[in-house]
């Protein structure tokens, strides 16, 4: 286990993350694995200065530059657009970015990289199958006269219209709702709450036709019957889209409950 | 091997009940139940089925449910068993999109609607309920 201190620590380590324009300095404990060359995973520690807006990223990359350029980390956006730097932040998934250190009350950070994705190496890992059942929902508009010409005419949808699926197509396939989901824990062939959230916002958009092909697809034992609604999904979304809710809904329509 | 290249949390992580709120104390909950429901069945009809051997074998076996523990034990299955049907009840009606919310505009801090205020009520009733049946069982078991 490394442990890397900074130079000149402004403050005690042990004390309480402080207010605006102070320093104060926190212990960030980073998981270092890689799993195709064979190495289990250990913690790196580092001492990091920190300050009341200083987010979990910002940490990581102070590592980055400072002490250790090996660490591996996938970010892009820096504000909670992009979806890239989702990871285990005190045991919760949460994007790194998008979590300042003062909110989380501790002067011990750990990281690791999301449960139920495999592992690249450290904190990087593996959306391939997230990707390949976003990609199975059919995640566009299905409809005969989709092409536009110069006859046709614009698909009209009222505000309520849109209401009824805009939350969900805030979806950022960060991954933070399949890491958190139970079942998603057990079972290897889950759909995940990603998938079936954008299944729903593609049946509840009025301009589409391909509702029947989407419900077949999910009517499935590894498929939304798999849900158990423990909300875990809708607790870590960090875009409001509540995909608990939108699998619901979608059962709903299995059910008979919708038309 | 797998699991641990999968990173998958496995039942440990599913069995886990901290870290998401009282709704996933709801879900382990209620799946605990559920085992526990299972378990006493097979053990009543293991119980009942001795009845084939005789009066003497069934009256032993009555016994044996006559006891502190298994009196507890009778408790702990009212108990399962108010919180199942309650809680079953409020997971069945989500189920088919009753009582989650609408969709809507998401505003920061993005409160999840299915996680609402009547679905949170709805568990603590299950488990008041269940603590009441609990408590109204013993006072008749042990009340003798």
């Amino acid at each position: 286990m490394a442990v890397v201190s900074v130079p000149k620590p402004s403050e005690e380590s042990n004390s309480k993350v402080k207010t605006i324009g102070q320093t104060n300095t926190i212990t960030l404990r980073i998981s270092r694995s890689n799993p195709s060359e064979g190495q289990e995973a250990a913690f790196s520690e580092f001492q990091i200065p920190v300050q009341k807006w200083t987010t979990v990223l910002e940490a990581i990359l102070y590592v980055k530059q400072n002490f250790d350029h090996s660490v591996a980390v996938r970010y892009s956006c820096r504000q909670a657009s992009c979806g890239s730097c989702g990871m285990k932040i005190n045991g919760k998934p949460a994007l790194a970015c998008y979590t300042k250190i003062s909110e989380l009350n501790s002067n011990v950070v750990t990281v690791e990289p999301m449960n139920n994705f495999p592992i690249i190496r450290d904190l990087a890992v593996d959306f391939k199958q997230l990707i390949s059942n976003h990609k199975k929902m059919k995640p566009f508009i299905i409809r005969e006269d989709s092409e536009v010409t110069p006859e046709s005419k614009e698909f009209i949808q009222t505000p309520q219209d849109l209401e009824k699926f805009l939350q969900f197509s805030y979806c950022i396939k960060c991954g933070l709702c399949n890491s958190a989901c139970p079942t998603m824990a057990t079972d290897t062939s889950f759909i995940g709450p990603q998938g079936l959230a954008q299944a729903y916002r593609y049946v509840a958009d009025n301009r589409d036709k391909g509702k029947d092909e989407r419900l077949k697809i999910v009517d499935d034992s590894h498929g939304i019957w798999r849900c158990h609604f423990a909300g875990s999904c809708s607790q870590v979304c960090p875009k409001g889209v509540d995909p608990a809710m939108a699998i619901q809904l979608l059962r709903g329509y299995l059910l008979g409950f919708r038309k | 091997m797998a699991e641990r290249l999968s990173n998958r949390e496995g039942i440990k992580g599913m069995a886990n009940p901290t870290r998401y709120g009282i709704e996933r104390v709801a879900y382990w909950l209620q799946r605990l139940t559920g085992l526990g429901l299972l378990a006493y069945l097979i053990g009543h009809i293991y119980e009942t089925s001795t009845i084939v051997n005789g009066k003497i074998a069934w009256d032993k076996m009555l016994e044996l449910t006559q006891t502190p523990q298994g009196h507890i034990l009778l408790t702990l299955v009212i108990g399962m068993c108010v919180f199942h049907t309650a809680n079953g009840i409020r997971v069945m009606l989500g189920h088919g999109g009753i009582g989650v919310g609408k969709p809507g505009q998401p505003e920061y801090p993005y409160k999840a609607a299915s996680l609402n205020y009547k679905q949170r009520l709805c568990i603590w009733v299950s488990i008041a309920l269940a603590a009441l049946a609990m408590m109204y069982g013993a006072s008749v078991l042990f009340g003798d």
